[in-house]
């Protein structure tokens, strides 16, 4: 039985810069279930991160509709998007978007932090156990600036993940990572999404897109295919696989 | 959020570029410092002041000849330039609510005696003296009314004056020639140090005011004033206006007629005194205020290249669930606690200053707790004021537009 996570009714979002309009997005209707991991791909200016942008409740669109798990968010007020944001949301960026200076743990407690309903009374114990679900959790202590690149994304899916959100948006999550570091990525995001929870995320590469169940592909502000991926990766075997490679080489 | 997670992240980012933090709470810091110590050295000379003024003597009420003003024109020694025996004794005589009442006859010469001579002021006065003035003997005794009456010459010697003629000997029995006219010396007065002047209250001899008024001054003899002590602290007005209407009827002044006198108690003293410290300490914390207020545009300028600089970080926040209220709140509690424990430091460091004011320095500082309050308030209210403006533009950022910021 699937339920609907996502659904958009003729989202359109345009920017006035200066005398022209921009349609970053016209009418879009899409539909994603809980439990699925889509990635959405395009060239740059094809409207895929002004999407992401919406669904991640970080934007508001000119017209048309965003359910998100039941609720209309068309209706809400900036207060409300702040917190859908933090209930149901979790982001991961490209740059990681790490706080500087800060150690992981408290990385990953700040989400904890601005949630007015206090679900979790224990933050310290309940980002531990995001860390380690990541496998971070020996580096807790460190600083960004002492952790590897895969190790900052794992900080950031940690932290995206505390708050127990019903979706993660990932955008370009391995944009700055070499190829086995994202393969690295790519197995957690299997691995979580087989625990249940929804990804949808924004990529370039096509290789990397097959990792996901589903693909969406956008130009000038259009869906243009939408499609169940057949021949889906396995990122744990391709991991053994890139690890081979490897070796031989040296 | 809870005020004390709020309190926490704002001390955590606080603390992270301690170096900054502390140059910008050092302007904060200088001017809690300044204020506090300007305002301590204020109350410091204000409360000498009236120490000083309290040791004239207690209930002290003062008539000194000459109407400040008659009429518009301030005739002051026009119809009576001096008093005379006959006003002291109608005092005497009449005010019910006085526990004594002495003029002060003002002389002074060349004091021969004992191990040399010394010019000094020499003060005729009634034995009532030594209570108005509240001024203890150190040894001997006072001349009593029958020795006033009798015009004796008989005198008390300051401190200052056995220390510089009977340096060795005992004074007491002793004789000393005051302009050339031979006086016993009966008594020594208690040393009372300085004056507020910053004159020695000890360089003095007294004697019988008749005595010194017949004998010592001659055409010259001048009752300077009248001092009457009063029976008690509230019983003061009641004095002034018993005196006032003696004095009036004693000079014959008719109705419509204005004093030819003037009455003044210690209140009077101490005001005209401290009137002129304490506009020169408005004036000092005046300037110090100003160095307060600089302290805290140095603040807002920090947090305003702050606010720039974690763009990113606001950008982080919104994202995962911040309100702008957050934010606003953030940047406003991190610039008030800035300002804050600057001003906890800059009471510390006044603390500091008054401490060594008062211990190797003449000048006396005291630090009034109000005046901490005082300064705390101001700290607070500065951060808030200027902290204010930085985090309004904090908290209007657009998430989106935030995270992209390079």
């Amino acid at each position: 039985m699937e339920t609907t996570l996502i659904k958009t009714v003729n989202l359109t979002k345009t920017y006035n810069v200066g005398e022209i309009d921009v349609h970053a997005l016209k009418s879009v209707n899409i539909t994603i279930n809980k439990g699925e991991f889509v990635a959405i791909m395009g060239a740059s200016g094809s409207g895929k991160s002004t999407l992401m942008n919406l669904l991640g409740c970080l934007d508001m669109p000119t017209s048309g509709d965003y359910f998100l798990d039941g609720i209309n968010t068309s209706k809400l007020q900036q207060n409300e998007y702040a917190n859908i944001r933090n209930q149901k949301i979790g982001f991961v960026f490209q740059g990681f978007n790490l706080l500087p200076r800060t150690t992981a743990l408290e990385n990953v407690e700040l989400p904890l932090m601005y949630d007015r309903l206090e679900k979790v009374k224990n933050h310290q114990k309940q980002a531990t156990e995001a860390l380690k679900r990541v496998g971070l959790g020996d580096r807790m202590h460190h600083i960004p600036s002492q952790l590897s690149g895969g190790q900052q994304q794992r900080v950031a899916l940690a932290r995206a993940l505390v708050n127990e959100p019903s979706l993660i948006l990932a955008d370009e999550p391995t944009g700055n990572l070499d190829s086995v570091t994202s393969v690295e990525v790519f197995n957690l995001f299997q691995k979580l999404n087989d625990e249940g929870i929804t990804i949808v995320m924004v990529t370039h590469e096509r290789d990397f897109a097959a990792f996901a169940k589903r693909i969406i592909e956008m130009r000038d502000g259009r869906v243009i295919r939408d499609a169940k991926i057949k021949d889906r990766l396995n990122a744990e075997e391709e991991l053994k696989k890139v690890i081979a490679e490897a070796e031989i080489a040296e | 959020m809870k005020a004390k997670i709020i309190l926490k992240v704002a001390t955590r980012s606080i603390m992270k570029s301690r170096m900054r933090s502390l140059l910008t709470a050092l302007g904060i810091i200088i001017g809690v410092a300044a204020v506090v110590v300007m305002v301590a050295i204020g109350d410091g000379a204000q409360q000498k002041v009236e120490e000083q003024i309290a040791s004239l003597g207690s209930n002290l009420i003062i008539i000194t000849p000459g109407a400040s003003n008659s009429g518009g024109v301030n005739r002051g020694m026009g119809t009576f330039n001096r008093f005379t025996w006959e006003d002291v004794d109608k005092i005497k005589n009449e005010a019910t609510l006085i526990k004594g009442v002495t003029p002060i006859v003002f002389s002074g010469g060349q004091v021969v005696g004992g191990v040399g001579n010394w010019f000094t002021r020499i003060q005729g006065v009634s034995p009532d003296y030594l209570e108005i003035r509240s001024w203890p003997l150190a040894s001997g005794e006072f001349f009593t009314e029958r020795d006033v009456m009798a015009r004796a010459k008989v005198c008390i010697l300051g401190a200052d004056i056995v220390k510089n003629l009977f340096p060795n000997d005992d004074p007491i029995g002793q004789q000393i020639r005051i302009r050339n006219t031979p006086f016993r010396v009966i008594g020594v007065l208690k040393a009372k140090g300085q004056s507020s002047v910053g004159t020695s209250n000890d360089d003095i001899i007294l004697a019988p005011s008749r005595t010194v008024g017949d004998r010592l001054s001659g055409d010259h003899m001048r009752i300077g004033s009248i001092q009457v002590s009063a029976i008690s602290n509230d019983k003061i007005p009641a004095v002034i206006a018993e005196l006032k209407s003696i004095m009036r009827e004693s000079h014959k002044l008719t109705q419509g007629e204005d004093d030819d006198f003037t009455i003044q108690d210690q209140s009077d003293l101490s005001e005209t005194a401290t009137a002129t410290s304490r506009i020169l300490t408005i004036l000092l914390a005046s300037v110090a205020g100003v160095s307060l207020v600089v302290g805290g545009i140095g603040i807002m300028n920090i947090m305003l290249v702050s606010v720039t600089e974690r763009t990113r970080e606001i950008g982080i926040r919104l994202s995962i669930g911040a309100r702008a209220s957050d934010i606003l709140v953030q940047f406003l509690t991190e610039a008030t606690v800035l300002s804050l424990s600057g001003g906890v430091i800059g009471v510390l460091l006044s603390f500091l200053i008054a401490y060594l004011l008062n211990n190797y320095t003449s000048q006396s500082a005291y630090i009034r707790p109000q005046i901490i309050m005082i300064a705390f308030g101001f700290a607070g209210a500065i951060g808030i004021f200027f902290g204010y403006y930085p985090a309004r533009k904090a908290s209007a950022l657009n998430p989106i537009d935030a995270l992209r910021y390079e």
